[in-house]
């Protein structure tokens, strides 16, 4: 089968990738209503008329010469590597601005086709797009087409066939400005004359790239003769387009040039019928959105009501799930009349990975919102209204952006902090987003603030904690900006997309594959790392121990034998492979008053967050009597732990390293494992000092 | 004037950009050139950031950097 290797370019938040999903009819691609939603290039593979296309996602770019870290990826991508096509995805609504990018592209001499996506929207602000027109003067296909109707979609796919199989060349009709065109006149006349040639480049196309100081060009001549006729040229040429346009400035030049000829195609091209008076919906919600005086208490009331909702809606499934665990352990309790195994089952994997499956009613919920706040448009908004406040922290407002998706995961919150271009703007950031607390410390809270606080009061406390985790974020911004990455500010120009509702397939498809990923890990992970923490917490044997007690309860009375067992129990777990490492680091965390078993499960934590709740879970279900079930673990957590204790803990977790996987993901994007030493250091410092503060005032 | 002087609801039309070489880049891809028309569309608490609408385009910008436009009040 043939492969056809095809490339998507263009500006952000156009839909390449959601272009790429209706293409492929798959939906393996994160789509969001913002600029820099892929920040990494991506592969994607589908049959079409029994040829392979391999899809290439690149991150939106602005221009090809890149501004910010993943920009550079898709420059780097689009120069140097291998590909057929170039399908150069373009917004129908804002096509001037998308058309700057076009005429970069075709530079690259490439295979292209043009895809005008959005067309549905297009059409409903009445903007009518003479396709043929467009396809005449750029000298490429051009497709109408929309990745949400999928409209268009399949002439796509054909008119990407036909450009890879054929071996014309782009014959753009392009033209500049008067004065640019006349002085490209006389140099391609004297390159004729001298029946000069390079490369495959056309004359026309030497002559332009000597007037816009192409440096490769440049250096490729530099050893011609040619050159020494040639500079007289080009330097009175560009004396004439200095003058003409006022700068000296070459990119400058270039950047008027290339305006004039968008502005141009677009007004031989588009027709608008949309009525100007009136107001656009998105400027409407903006009014009140982004108001001067509102704009952030919404934010905020938003905010509080996800975590309230979090709680409250969460915890309804939340009994079934409880229920249907419970009464799963004690069937298969019964069921299985091996000691060892029924032990390792019930006490091990369904402690373990029941408390933590318990909590994703609670995830999906978190994640519903994040994804309303990726695919709404209302991400940029918020980065906006907090710019002027995360400024003073030493922050860039675009910082919003990674920050909120560490609300969910911080290992793409790590990537997803490329958009930042100063390096300094982008280790700060990365440095911090620990501190937004991560879905998977979700759990942990929830079932501390379950244990500790009345159900009314859950949510806020809930609320409370992600808040002072983001404040206490930024205050650490703040010092390390003062203390360690000093330095200039970078200015603050971003995009505010339109606001879009939100299809309800691409919220489904969000929250399901995060839902499916915290239930995969708890059905691999979680479990493995249950069994482990069962069989440490078990083994190893004593036997003197136990004889000493068997021979207690023979001698004691009926209501003595409950406690003997009960006490039994207790001296064995302290005893286990795990109580020893436990004793071992409880005097470090002695002073935050955790006992050995909260010091375990922090460190069991370190591997991933939802192993702190399913390691409390297999301790205290091995330490107590019957009842698997979690509302069991939130009772033998207030009556064995104290309320200080309690607090600092959760002070603890929400401030010190995130789990493995992140941590590893950390480390690449700051650029060494030295960063990730840092990180540790700095985490479980500051985690150490609040929680000892939180402990010492509530004791 | 200068773009950070104008109020909500303003139409100015751009004189010069002053600022650094990548970020008139930046600003150019967005539209933001010599000669084009603009609408402030709101400004942040202490006009710490604004948007302004450019060609259909909405842009949302620093203070510092709105400084460093200048614009004539239409
Ligand atoms: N109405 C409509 N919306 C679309 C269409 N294509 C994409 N969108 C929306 O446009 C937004 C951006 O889509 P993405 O696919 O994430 O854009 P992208 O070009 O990959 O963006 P970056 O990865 O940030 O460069 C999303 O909110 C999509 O729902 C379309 O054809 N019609
Ligand atoms: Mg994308």
């Amino acid at each position: 089968m043939d492969t056809i290797k095809i490339v998507l370019a263009g500006q952000p938040n156009v839909g390449k990738s959601m272009l790429i999903n209706a293409m492929s009819g798959s939906n393996g691609l994160k789509v969001g209503n913002f600029s820099g939603v892929t920040v990494e290039k991506t592969e994607l593979c589908f049959e079409h008329h029994c040829h392979l296309f391999e899809m290439v996602d690149l991150p939106g770019t602005y221009s090809i010469r890149g501004f910010s870290q993943e920009e550079k990826v898709a420059h780097n991508y689009l120069l140097n590597e291998e590909y057929d096509v170039i399908i150069n995805v373009l917004d129908s609504t804002h096509l001037k601005r998308n058309l700057l990018l076009t005429l970069e592209l075709l530079k690259l001499n490439k295979k292209m086709v043009l895809a005008l996506n959005m067309a549905d929207e297009a059409k409903k602000e009445g903007i009518e797009i003479d396709v043929k027109q467009i396809a005449k003067i750029i000298g490429v296909p051009v497709v109408l087409v929309s990745a949400n109707t999928k409209e268009g979609v399949e002439e796509l796919l054909e008119k990407v066939h036909e450009v890879a199989d054929s071996h014309e060349r782009i014959k753009s009709n392009i033209l500049y400005g008067d004065t640019m065109e006349e002085e490209v006149l006389e140099i391609e006349t004297f390159l004729i004359q001298k029946g000069f040639s390079l490369r495959d480049l056309s004359n026309r196309e030497i002559a332009l790239r000597l007037l816009f100081e192409d440096k490769d060009l440049y250096k490729e001549l530099h050893d011609e003769p040619i050159m020494m006729e040639l500079q007289p040229l080009v330097f009175k040429a560009l004396q004439h387009l200095y003058t003409h346009h006022d700068t000296k400035n070459v990119q400058e030049i270039k950047a008027n040039e290339y305006h004039a000829i968008a502005r141009g195609i677009h007004l031989e091209t588009v027709r608008c019928q949309r009525n100007k008076g009136k107001k656009s919906l998105t400027k409407r919600i903006d009014e009140v959105l982004i108001n001067k005086y509102l704009g952030i208490p919404i934010f905020l009331f938003l905010m509080w009501g996800l975590f309230q909702l979090t709680f409250t809606l969460g915890a309804i499934p939340m009994d079934w799930i409880d229920g249907a665990i419970g009464a799963f352990g004690d069937w298969v309790g019964s069921n299985i009349s091996n000691d060892f195994i029924r032990n390792v089952i019930v006490d091990g994997i369904i402690a373990g990975v029941g408390a933590v499956l318990l909590f994703l009613p609670n995830i999906i919920i978190l994640y519903i919102g994040i994804a309303l706040l990726e695919t709404t448009g209302y991400m940029s908004r918020v980065a906006f209204l907090l710019d002027g406040f995360f400024h003073k922290f030493g922050l860039h407002g675009k910082s919003f952006i990674p920050l909120v998706t560490g609300f969910g995961c911080s290992v793409p919150a790590y990537m997803a902090a490329r958009t930042l271009k100063s390096e300094k703007d982008r280790l700060i950031t990365l440095f911090i987003i620990g501190f937004m607390s991560c879905g998977a410390r979700l759990p942990i809270y929830v079932l501390f603030t379950g244990a500790f606080f009345g159900a009314e009061q859950a949510g806020n406390i809930l609320f409370i904690i992600y808040i002072s985790g983001a404040m206490l974020g930024l205050v650490m911004a703040k010092i390390l900006r003062v203390v360690v990455f000093k330095g200039e500010d970078e200015p603050f120009v971003m995009e505010m997309p339109k606001y879009r509702f939100p299809s309800f397939t691409l919220i489904w498809h969000t929250v399901y594959n995060n839902a499916k990923s915290y239930v995969k890990k708890a059905g691999t992970f979680i479990l493995a790392a249950s069994v482990l923490v069962w069989v440490l917490a078990t083994y190893p044997n004593q036997p003197l121990l136990e004889q000493e007690y068997q021979t207690k309860i023979e001698q004691s009375s009926k209501e003595d034998v409950k406690v003997l067992e009960n006490e039994l129990k207790m001296k064995k777990l302290e005893q286990s492979y795990l109580g020893q490492i436990g004793k071992a680091s409880e005097p470090f965390f002695a002073p935050l008053g955790f006992d050995w078993k909260m010091t375990v499960a922090l460190e069991t934590g370190l591997a991933a967050k939802e192993v702190v709740v399913s390691t409390l879970g297999v301790l205290y279900s091995i330490g107590d009597e019957v009842d698997e079930n979690s509302n069991a673990l939130a009772r033998e957590l207030k009556k064995n732990i104290s309320f200080a204790s309690a607090m600092a803990f959760i002070v603890f977790v929400m401030i010190y390293l995130p789990c493995l996987a992140a941590s590893m993901v950390f480390a690449k994007e700051a650029g060494g494992y030295k960063y990730l030493v840092y990180l540790f250091v700095f985490t479980t410092v500051t985690a150490w000092v609040f929680s000892f503060i939180t402990y010492r005032i509530l004791v | 004037m200068k773009l950070s002087e104008l109020h909500k609801g303003d139409r100015a039309m751009i004189k010069k950009i002053e600022s650094s070489e990548d970020l008139k880049v930046r600003l150019a891809s967005f539209g933001v050139v010599r000669g084009s028309e603009l609408s402030v569309e709101a400004c942040s608490m202490g006009k710490q950031t604004m948007e302004i609408m450019v060609d259909d385009t909405l842009i949302g910008l620093r203070a510092e950097e709105a400084k460093e436009i200048e614009v004539e009040k239409l």
